[in-house]
């Protein structure tokens, strides 16, 4: 897996800093989990982030610290450190329970489905599945928007997209994409901040009918 | 610091903890009130952090960052947790330390100290617009879009601040290799 579509400088700060809206968020955790390239970058921010902490003017505690061993957790050396399933990437293993073939898919228009990740926080998360020879639904960027390929892969203005990758386009940039006739379906983990403006004439009606 | 955090690791040093507790539970403090909590709970938030940089002490890897950095890796991945109630994802990169390093190049010459020093010149050099979009993201956890529409700003002109500012702390490590 050699992985060639990164995550934007900016959107690494944002995640590294915590203020990332969680579905973007879910899309970055899992992207870097899959990606040593970005997991130094969010190293680094988070040194960035040492470093602004360290500046606070510090506020007082009006506890003192422990004096005693015994006011201290015993459980010691606790990590909760998630593995992932298959092709489900360890931050969102436990929002896809058994895995990329047991999705319930939902179908949205020939040859795309989807299935809506539950989700406590900022914007919306989902897994797109798309058939060969068909286009992902085309959609201007109503906010920021993050989609990282699990299995397949798509094509569109920007390049090719495999397992891995993710498109972290400006919300100016309209893009097309198609996944390959002949290729195998592409699964996708999409976050988006706000709902899509979908203008494909299928899924506009279907915008209307289900308030996509 | 780093040799402070060795011996709660390996002795559970009490006293060493207490030094650590002084230096950054009143720093956690004041970040968790930039990030909205009253000040009770930024207090209890700051004594959880702290009890948790007890508890995973052993967990930390010197060349992976300085524990100024940890500390801000288990705050924000606490206040997130608790004042957010939305992303237990983002743990992530904190769980990382774990793992053997594949993705820090050794570089046994240059101390984190010395990063860390570095992060903080780089920092405190920013221009103002530059520095004032990195503080609103890292201390007040806001967004892009929140940035852009507190400082009335185009999206774009935001994000694009953020990249030079990060470009900048960038080279201020490269240069150390």
């Amino acid at each position: 897996m050699t992985i060639t579509h990164h995550l934007d400088d900016a959107t690494l700060m944002s995640f590294a800093a915590g203020a990332l809206p969680a579905a973007l968020a879910a899309v970055a955790a899992a992207h870097t989990d899959m990606c040593p390239r970005c997991r130094r970058e969010v190293a680094a921010l988070e040194r960035l982030g040492g470093a602004v902490m360290a500046d606070l003017s510090p506020v007082a505690l009006e506890r003192s610290e422990p004096a005693q061993a015994a006011a201290l957790p015993a459980d010691r050396r606790e990590l909760s450190l998630r593995t992932g399933n298959g092709e489900v990437p360890g931050p969102i293993a436990p929002l896809v329970g058994g895995g990329l073939d047991a999705v319930a898919w939902r179908w949205l228009g020939p040859g795309v489905w989807d299935h809506p990740l539950p989700l406590t926080g900022a914007g919306k998360l989902r897994l797109l599945k798309v058939a060969p020879g068909h286009g992902i639904p085309e959609h201007g960027h109503g906010g920021a928007e993050l989609t990282l390929v699990l299995r397949g892969s798509f094509n569109d203005e920007t390049g090719r997209y495999a397992r891995g990758d993710v498109a972290d386009l400006d919300e100016t940039v309209e893009h097309q994409p198609v996944v390959p006739p002949g290729a195998s379906d592409c699964i996708c983990l999409i976050a988006s901040e706000t709902r899509e403006r979908f203008h494909g004439l299928i899924t506009r009606q279907w915008q209307r009918v289900r308030r996509f | 610091m780093a040799d402070l955090l060795r011996r709660v690791a390996e002795q559970a040093d009490l006293a060493a903890f207490r030094e650590l507790y002084q230096t950054y539970g009143p720093r956690v403090k004041a970040y968790m009130m930039r990030q909205g909590a009253d000040a009770a709970t930024a207090e209890d938030l700051a004594q959880e952090t702290l009890f948790t940089v007890w508890r995973r002490a052993s967990l930390y890897a010197e060349d992976k960052g300085s524990v100024a950095t940890w500390i801000f890796a288990i705050a924000r991945n606490m206040r997130i947790d608790r004042l957010r109630r939305e992303v237990p994802w983002q743990e992530l990169p904190e769980g990382r330390l774990e793992q053997p390093s594949d993705e820090t190049p050794p570089d046994e010459a240059v101390s984190e100290k010395e990063r860390q020093g570095r992060v903080r010149a780089a920092l405190a050099e920013l221009p103002p617009e530059q520095h004032e979009v990195v503080a609103l993201s890292y201390i007040d956890g806001l967004s892009h879009g929140e940035i852009a529409a507190r400082l009335g700003l185009p999206l774009g002109t935001v994000k694009s601040r953020m990249r030079i500012a990060y470009q900048r702390i960038r080279a201020g490590l490269e240069d150390l290799k």
